[in-house]
């Protein structure tokens, strides 16, 4: 199993999602998040006094997956999450211990 | 029937102390009922303006955790200033007096009756009507302090700031004092009175305070653009009753006032958006607004003084140097007020008591002044404005850190926020 962190760009979760829907995932968490890399942020002005707002809003994902997915859930997120300019993006992948589903005590690949 | 608002003001005196001459004022002074009307009407456009014109306009600008704390301080502007001005305020202003301040004779309103008139309303309209002026002078200063001062201290300042600068003001300019009656200076509506008064101590006041913690290193962006639009809009509808109420009557002059309040306040939108839009690129919202705000300032004193296409130069030339006064010098002199009342206020007044004698329309002119000797006057009456208001301002600040140390609230207030600090409420729950 293996833990999938992608930050990607805001308006490209729904895409995401969908996109990871169709290889078989079932499920994600998503988080409203701030960060900064290489895309340089935006400035704000207000009577003349400027603001450069150098935190860019992003969303944060983090998915689960049993090993054999994992690969095509890198590629539909990528994929789905592509612009082609800065600030796309980043995934992440960690290793995962194990996983438990709280209601039926199912664990490993089959609680996913 | 203005300027001299006064002329309505000493016949009401003379009445009262001397009942036998009663029969010779009474053929004089015939109540109006339009006249009446509209003055009621425009008593309560006046106080639309501070609330919640001014609140919102002012609200909206500072951080989430001080909206309440602007708020209040100018819902108690109402509520402290409608009482000082009934108890002694008015008679102060429009009493008789001498050339600097006027008298006791009206305490507590003492003498008047709803019989008494002011030229063709009553009395009672007069005074409520000039009310709603003390109610939103000292309210217009909250700006430029915002975000910092206690609550305690701003109600003190605000009572003594009251008798010490705006009684005087209003008394000298429009109550028979040395500016209206001896420099022979032109405010019809409150440039120099209102604006200017208000403007030079805020950033007096704003200075002795010293700037908010972090003003410079840290964004103080506005919390709420959509509240500060709305606040100017009001104040715009509300500057109506303020300049063309300023008449006193329902007529010609009146009429005036309004086309060129509402002309002066339209160029200085215009003419701010576009410098806004060359110089950075991008015409902003709060640019819009506070242009609307400078024009109406700005027109303030000119607006029966001037022809329709003389309130357009006004208003370009409000646009021009408050653009400049609050891009430029404020950062340059690195002063923090915070919502730029000087900026807007003080320069903005500035300007318009000149420009009053820069565009006066020939039909303006008071019999034995020239262009040049209006003029003259104008300069003179800023000049004094000038030196006046932020010179009591600084006595009253002085006095009082005498007496009661900081005005402001501590380091760990500030980062909270005043509206819990002072008011032990939040404007904003999730």
């Amino acid at each position: 199993m293996k833990l999938i962190e992608a930050i990607i760009k805001p308006f490209k979760v729904d895409d995401v999602r969908n996109a990871l829907s169709e290889i078989g995932v079932q499920g994600l968490t998503v988080t409203e998040a701030k960060g900064f890399g290489r895309q340089k942020g935006h400035t704000e002005l207000y009577r003349g006094a400027e603001y450069v707002v150098d935190l860019v809003p992003k969303m944060k994902l983090e998915i689960v997956v049993p090993d054999d997915l994992l690969e095509r859930a890198i590629e539909a997120i990528s994929t789905a999450a592509s612009t082609g300019k800065i600030g796309d993006g980043k995934i992440f992948v960690l290793p995962v211990a194990d996983s438990i589903r709280i209601r039926t005590g199912e664990r490993g690949d089959a609680s996913l | 029937m203005n300027p001299a608002r006064l002329r309505f003001v000493a016949p009401i005196v003379g009445l009262l102390a001397l009942t036998t001459a009663r029969a010779a004022w009474a053929e004089e002074d015939v109540l109006s009922a339009g006249d009446t009307a509209w003055m009621l009407t425009s008593s309560a456009l006046v106080l639309l303006m501070t609330l919640p014109g001014l609140a919102l306009f002012y609200g909206g600008l500072v951080r989430s955790k001080n909206i309440l704390s602007v708020l209040m301080q100018c819902l108690i502007s109402a509520g402290l200033m409608g009482v000082l001005w009934i108890i002694a305020g008015y008679s102060l202003a429009f009493g008789e007096g001498n050339a600097f301040i006027g008298d006791l004779s009206m305490l507590g309103l003492s003498g008047i009756t709803p019989d008494s008139l002011s030229g063709t309303i009553p009395t009672y309209v007069f005074v409520m009507f000039q009310g709603m002026f003390a109610i939103i002078t000292p309210a217009l200063m909250i700006g430029a302090f915002a975000e910092r001062m206690r609550f305690g201290p701003y109600l003190l300042f605000i009572a003594i700031w009251l008798f010490a600068v705006y009684i005087p003001l209003a008394h000298m300019v429009w109550g028979g004092g040395y500016i209206g009656a001896s420099v022979g200076a032109l405010d019809f509506a409150g440039g120099l009175v209102v604006h200017m008064s208000s403007g030079y101590s805020a950033l007096v006041l704003a200075m002795m305070l010293g700037p908010r913690r972090g003003y410079g290193k840290e964004p103080m962006p506005p919390h709420s653009l959509p509240l500060a639009v709305i606040g100017t809009a009001l104040l715009w509808v509300g500057w109506f009753g303020f300049n063309a109420g300023s008449e006193l009557a329902a007529d010609g002059t009146a009429g005036l006032a309004f086309l060129t309040t509402n002309t002066a306040a339209a160029t200085c939108v215009l003419v701010w958006v576009a410098i806004e839009w060359l110089h950075r690129g991008k015409p902003t919202v709060l640019g819009g607004a506070t242009a609307a705000v400078a024009g109406l300032v700005a027109i303030t004193p000119a607006c029966a003084f001037v022809s329709p296409l003389g309130s357009i130069g006004v208003g370009a030339g409000a646009a021009v140097i408050c653009y400049l006064a609050v891009t430029v010098l404020k950062p340059a002199a690195g002063y923090d007020d915070s919502l730029d009342v000087f900026g807007v206020h003080g320069i903005g007044g500035t300007w318009g008591a000149i420009a009053t004698g820069l565009f006066i329309a020939d039909f303006a002119l008071p019999e034995g002044m020239t262009w040049g000797s209006q003029l003259a006057a104008q300069l003179q009456s800023v000049v004094i404005t000038a030196i006046f208001a932020p010179t009591v301002t600084a006595v009253i600040v002085f006095a009082m850190r005498a007496a009661f140390g900081d005005l402001r609230v501590s380091h760990e207030q500030e980062f909270e926020g005043l509206d819990l600090a002072e008011h032990s409420e939040t404007a904003y729950t999730s």
